[in-house]
């Protein structure tokens, strides 16, 4: 039979060929939970009536959706994950770590071939490895951390194929925000997509990630890329045991092939309220905003700070907008401070937050007023979703972002990449 | 989903439904009580409609209910405010499984045959939904077995506790 890689991955973890459209309980190398989910998780492990987490080396919680913690109800859900993890051994990323999809590649958690699955939807990231990675819910991790296990179901293909020279001023998330105003937020649903083309082989590992990190606001269930000479670089040093890329079979059958040239894009802005209301920059050129936000997991990496801050440095932010930005992880923010990104942002009037999930899902840190526009780099811009459902969010790249910084309204990045 | 039969009036949603729009991130965060959470439901979209329905009542709702974050707070939110089943042309996959997991009932059909307030009877056994006002049938498209399995056990709590583990 001629497998996809999502049919391969999925078989050597219940040792059997599987096709799509089957059900099988699989065996899960690594798996996460973040402070939103993981409460409910130890909750549902306690219900179920379970001693023993049965492989603590394969799970890790993440302390990050509102770290610190903005209230005391809040903050005795983290002493439970943390008495938790203590007790079963399981690895806590306590505060102040970063955002858990970030920190998980940064540890080496995970590598080609896995079978990931985290409770936190954008668990997709992790495809970007060449790995079947899927977010799940709290009920779910507690029954992997009862049994090292998860039932699935064997997901049909959807085959992107990106082609073309990615234009100046075009960055790996206008490249999603494109697929995303294409195949929209139910176009992948129950469904896996695979990335490739000399697009995907062109990004940086760090760009890629951008990409399977929001394949789940498609629907899809998995979002996986080729592991090349890229991959593997980026590993080392991370991954100790020996990286074997799973390569799909030519000639497996797929659901849909899509294949999209990108020569021509804009960069791209999604618009409130849904991420698939995508449209390019020169349509919303003009869009007044007060708050802008530069971090997550899809855009707050050391290349996302670098880019906005190649656009800021020797500038200052319009005196109208409050930018905030919160690196990805610690990793990233030393690195950020070493290479001076940081200071070049914090003298262009940047407020930068602990490393975590920041303002992106309305906990704290920023959460905007009625009426306001905020822009930002994360991957959801649903109403209420920073926090206020009388603002309005939109989502662009971390270029797009720094340059409506500047001018206090949306722009093309593009007038200000030659100065 | 112990009872087979279920009884409810229908209260009607669009496409895209997202975890967001069902409990806000403002909550979700904060707490772990389920009654809590049940009183904020869908309260960004539908102010007040906790107080708007009865206990088995069922959401309607077309392409996608459920889009969004992988957070459980969302069917757990809709199973304590006292919903019977949830209704959809199709569901995002996270809330499907933890739906299952819950064991909420979740029924694909052709929702635009079903109006607001339309008053439906549900037999899941059977899979077939009447709407009793206008004397019309609608077919449910059924579950895999294992699937049902975990859904007759009362969700997956109640499925490990009574096969210790998984019996697929
Ligand atoms: S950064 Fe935003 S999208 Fe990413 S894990 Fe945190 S809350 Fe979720």
């Amino acid at each position: 039979m001629k497998m996809t890689d999502a049919e391969k991955i999925i078989s050597s973890h219940c040792k059997k060929e599987v096709k799509a459209g089957e059900l099988v309980i699989a065996d899960v190398d690594f798996a996460i939970a973040q402070d939103g989910t993981a409460p409910l998780a130890i909750e549902v492990f306690k219900k179920m009536e379970q001693e023993k987490v049965l492989f603590p080396e394969k799970i890790a919680f993440f302390i990050d959706h509102s770290a610190p913690p903005p209230n005391r109800e809040i903050s005795a859900l983290h002493k439970l994950m943390r008495d938790f993890a203590k007790k079963h051994k399981v690895k806590l990323h306590d505060v102040g770590e970063g955002v858990c999809h970030v920190v998980t590649t940064e540890k080496g958690y995970v590598k080609p071939g896995d079978l990931v699955v985290g409770a936190d939807s954008h668990t997709s990231s992790y495809g970007a490895l060449n790995a079947f990675a899927t977010g799940v819910g709290s009920t779910d991790l507690a029954a992997v951390m009862a049994s090292g296990k998860i039932w699935l179901r064997v997901p049909e293909i959807i085959k992107i194929i990106l082609t073309g020279k990615i234009p100046e001023g075009v960055y790996s998330k206008d490249i999603i925000l494109y697929l995303m105003g294409k195949i929209t937020s139910r176009g992948a649903v129950y469904k896996s997509i695979e990335f490739e083309g000399e697009v995907i082989e062109e990004l940086s590992m760090e760009a890629r990630f951008t990409i399977s990190n929001m394949a789940m606001e498609m629907g899809a269930k998995a979002g996986i890329m080729r592991a090349d000479e890229k991959t593997v670089k980026w590993l080392e040093g991370k991954v100790e045991e020996k990286i074997t890329p799973v390569v799909p079979d030519e000639g497996a059958s797929y659901d849909k092939i899509f294949e999209y040239d990108i020569s021509n894009i804009s960069p791209q802005i999604a618009c409130p309220h849904s991420v698939d209301n995508v449209f390019p920059v020169e349509k919303v050129e003009g869009t007044p905003i007060q708050q802008a936000f530069i971090g997550t997991c899809t855009n707050g990496r050391l290349e996302d700070l670098q880019i906005a801050a190649s656009i800021l440095k020797g500038k200052r932010v319009h005196p109208d907008v409050r930018l905030i930005v919160a690196p990805a992880s610690r990793t990233v923010y030393l690195e950020a401070l070493k290479k001076g990104i940081i200071s070049q942002l914090v003298e262009a009037k940047a407020a930068v937050v602990t490393p975590g999930c920041g303002c992106c899902v309305g906990t704290h840190n920023g959460i905007p007023a009625d009426g306001e526009n905020v822009i930002s780099t994360a991957n959801r811009n649903f109403k209420g979703r920073m926090g206020n459902p009388n603002s309005f969010i939109y989502l662009a790249s971390p270029a797009t972002v720094a340059a409506s910084c500047l001018n206090g309204k949306i722009t093309d990045p593009r007038r200000y990449l030659n100065e | 989903m112990s009872e087979k039969i279920l009884k409810g009036k229908a209260h009607k949603l669009g496409d895209d439904i997202n975890t967001d729009y069902i409990i806000s991130g403002r909550y979700k965060f904060k707490t772990l009580d389920p009654n809590e959470l049940a009183r904020h439901l869908l309260e960004d979209i539908c102010p007040d409609f906790y107080q708007k329905i009865s206990p088995g009542d069922f959401i309607v709702a077309g392409e996608n209910f459920g889009c969004g974050s992988s957070r459980e707070q969302a069917p757990l939110a809709i199973k304590y405010a006292g919903i019977g089943a949830v209704i959809a042309k199709s569901f995002a996959r996270i809330f499907y499984r933890n739906a299952i997991n819950i064991g909420l009932p979740i029924i694909i059909t052709d929702t635009d045959e079903i109006n607001q307030d339309d008053t439906l009877l549900i037999d899941l056994k059977k899979g077939a939904i009447t709407v009793c006002n206008r004397e019309k049938t609608l077919s449910i498209t059924p579950f895999p077995s294992e699937i049902l399995s975990i859904i007759e056990a009362g969700g997956l709590v109640e499925y490990f506790k009574k096969y210790g583990g998984w019996r697929i």
